[in-house]
């Protein structure tokens, strides 16, 4: 029970201090652009902390969060690209491009603010529950279900770019303005924004990590590591993994919500596979079962891509997939595990080893 | 009519092609369980590799033959070299080889760009390829192209090739006794790794075919292995693991499927429309249409 306590409070002081430096610490330290790609990187982060549940905790490789992320961040920027228009007025990219007089049938709806706040959250968790119970129920798993997924991500993107005259095409909804009667040109909305983005990321990691440490939390480990064992045991691993993979989609959906106002774009090219593998590649690196190490994978990955695709954009490419190779042959446990074993090292209770949650694979 | 025959035809042509590209991952993924990733690699390799011996070998019909086993060579060695570095470290957890691979996959990608550049490249066709065969003669004629023709065949003659080896040949039994069971084939006295390594050999090899054939039918560029490899996995879980007929199947099914959506809709609409079909396929034989009968519970 001591050691309960102990992790406990260890987490709270954790949840403290990363608080700080997000609230108070970053927006001193950095200036406005920065603080911009950070909250940029935090949008990733929110992404990995579904990543880490979905995949680290139940083993499913998930290529096409980049669906769900995209579809919070079209439902956000549909709703701002109205809300910028005016009433009565067409988004600016559908005078230019399209033969219509008024918004299409689906764009309607997200007029509404409210709708479309539930919806980036809603509507990929639906998604992802009507997918998953077709694909869970008739137990289609392992690398069938990340075949699946990553088809997914690749029809989302071919078909925004099919529809451009409804959805921008290859351009996306770019050049948003407005959030919410906020102008978001103006550096003090910027930081607005940031600070929403870094409050959800707690709060997403704070549920996370509710999850993990319940009784379903458990289940999900147990399904990941020999689902046919929780299948005899009287349980059904469809539903198990349903759960992660619905509360993972709806996690991406709100960072693609929020990535929206921070960047002021949403396009094909940011859903599609490739972003869809590097969402994973964050979570992998920093320890896919560990939900700190996922998030500061995701951040730290994220920051070097910036830093060196400026630079040297041949050399992050290279750069890219030799962290793959390394991250996932010879490191499956990423930098968590190595925190793990120096912190075993030091004191070898067996309770610390609890925190080394052992990586399974799905077969 | 002569409608519904051409846009079969197309299907057909395309379904030669997805063929083409998933005969190697049969092996690879099918017989194996190895995700390989870096497989549209290998086509790539193969294209510029049909890309290269045009630039030296002047005659476009020699080179595109010459380049048929050449590019099967250097697809096969780069697959055997993946298969000897990496894969083998991790036939215990499937997922991880198929992000492993895509790192590799990656670099194989910007290695292309580095010396063969950014922009796509063309090879010039031969000129027995460049013709059309009337099938249907009179005002309202049906064609098909040469270069679909060879592809058609090209493939035919893979799956020939490949099933006989599979069926008659030493390595072929070895190969799929391994498939059935490893640990059997083991203390049989097979070298259950070097098998591996072989079919690892073969499979990335028919890439490096597949590419060749692709030269006939679009540019050559970095991405162009990212841009097939998807519809190529997706033909091997339509069509099941272990065993060549589901792959012949599906990958014409899905060819004409493909191409009669995107007649009566547009290609990105058929593109989700296939997808849902493969969704709703798989609630019906989650295991691919034909596949290999364990008693295993997975």
């Amino acid at each position: 029970m001591n050691v309960l306590k102990g992790r406990s409070a260890r987490a709270w002081a954790g949840f403290a201090g990363a608080a700080v430096v997000l609230f108070a610490i970053a927006p001193l330290a950095l200036s406005d652009f920065r603080l911009g790609l950070l909250a940029k990187y935090l949008c990733t982060a929110m992404v990995a902390v579904g990543i880490c549940l979905a995949w680290g905790r139940g083993g499913l490789l998930t290529l096409g969060q980049g669906v769900f992320f995209g579809l919070g961040g079209y439902a956000m920027a549909m709703h701002l690209k109205i809300a910028d228009a005016g009433p009565g007025n067409l988004p600016d990219f559908m005078q230019l491009y399209g033969t219509a007089t008024e918004l299409p049938w689906w764009w309607k709806p997200f007029e509404n603010p409210l709708f479309a706040l539930a919806a980036t959250v809603l509507l990929p968790m639906a998604v992802a529950a009507l997918l998953g119970l077709f694909i869970f129920r008739r137990r289609v798993k392992g690398a069938y279900f990340a075949i699946l997924s990553q088809a997914l991500a690749a029809a989302l993107a071919i078909w925004l770019v099919g529809q451009q005259a409804t959805t921008g095409g290859t351009n996306g909804l770019t050049d948003i303005q407005g959030f919410f009667g906020y102008s978001l040109d103006d550096p003090v909305n910027q930081r607005l924004v940031y600070f929403v983005i870094a409050a959800a990321l707690l709060l997403l990691m704070a549920i996370a990590r509710q999850l993990i440490n319940s009784r379903y939390g458990e289940l999900l480990v147990a399904v990941r590591d020999s689902e046919e064992r929780v299948r005899f045991l009287g349980y059904d691993p469809a539903n198990v993994k349903l759960v992660a993979y619905v509360v993972a989609a709806g996690m991406a959906g709100l960072a693609g919500a929020l990535f929206v106002p921070a960047v002021g774009i949403i396009s094909p090219a940011l859903i599609g596979i490739v972003p869809s593998i590097e969402f994973v590649i964050g979570a992998a690196v920093g320890g896919r079962a560990s939900l700190v190490g996922a998030v500061l994978g995701a951040v730290a990955v994220a920051w070097a891509k910036t830093a060196l695709s400026e630079e040297f954009p041949a050399a992050w490419t290279y750069f890219q997939g030799l962290l793959f190779i390394v991250a996932l042959a010879f490191l499956p446990g990423g930098l968590a595990s190595l925190a793990v074993l120096v912190r075993r090292r030091r004191k070898a209770s067996p309770a610390q080893q609890t925190a080394a949650v052992p990586l399974g694979e799905a077969a | 009519m002569t409608v519904i025959l051409g846009q079969t035809f197309t299907g057909i042509s395309i379904g030669a092609v997805l063929l083409l590209i998933a005969l190697g991952l049969s092996l690879t993924f099918g017989q194996m369980n190895v995700i390989n990733m870096a497989h549209g690699e290998f086509i790539m390799a193969g294209a510029y590799t049909t890309y290269v011996l045009q630039k030296s070998i002047s005659s476009a019909g020699i080179s595109l033959l010459v380049a048929l086993p050449v590019a099967f060579l250097v697809s096969g060695v780069l697959g055997a070299l993946l298969e000897w570095l990496l894969i083998r470290r991790l036939y215990l957890r499937p997922l991880d080889t198929l992000l492993v691979t895509w790192g590799v996959s990656l670099m194989l990608q910007q290695l292309a760009r580095d010396i063969f550049g950014a922009p796509n490249v063309q090879t010039r066709a031969p000129d027995w390829l460049t013709g059309n065969i009337e099938i249907i003669g009179g005002d309202d004629p049906l064609t098909f192209a040469n270069s679909r023709l060879f592809i058609l065949g090209l493939a035919v003659a893979a799956v020939v090739a490949l099933s006989l080896t599979l069926r008659l040949t030493p390595l072929g039994r070895r190969i799929r006794a391994v498939v059935q069971n490893r640990d059997l084939a083991e203390v049989s006295g097979i070298s259950t790794s070097t098998v591996d390594r072989t079919a690892f050999f073969l499979g990335s090899g028919l890439a490096g075919v597949a590419g060749v054939a692709l030269t006939l039918v679009g540019p050559i560029g970095p991405t162009m292995g990212t841009n097939v490899i998807i519809d190529a996995f997706l033909v091997i879980v339509v069509g099941g693991i272990g065993q060549l007929k589901g792959t012949v199947i599906v990958a014409f099914v899905l060819g004409v499927l493909q191409s009669v959506l995107e007649y009566s809709t547009t290609v990105s609409v058929a593109k989700v429309l296939v997808l849902v079909a493969i969704v709703a396929f798989l609630q019906w034989r989650p295991q691919g249409l034909y596949t290999l009968r364990t008693r295993s519970l997975v």
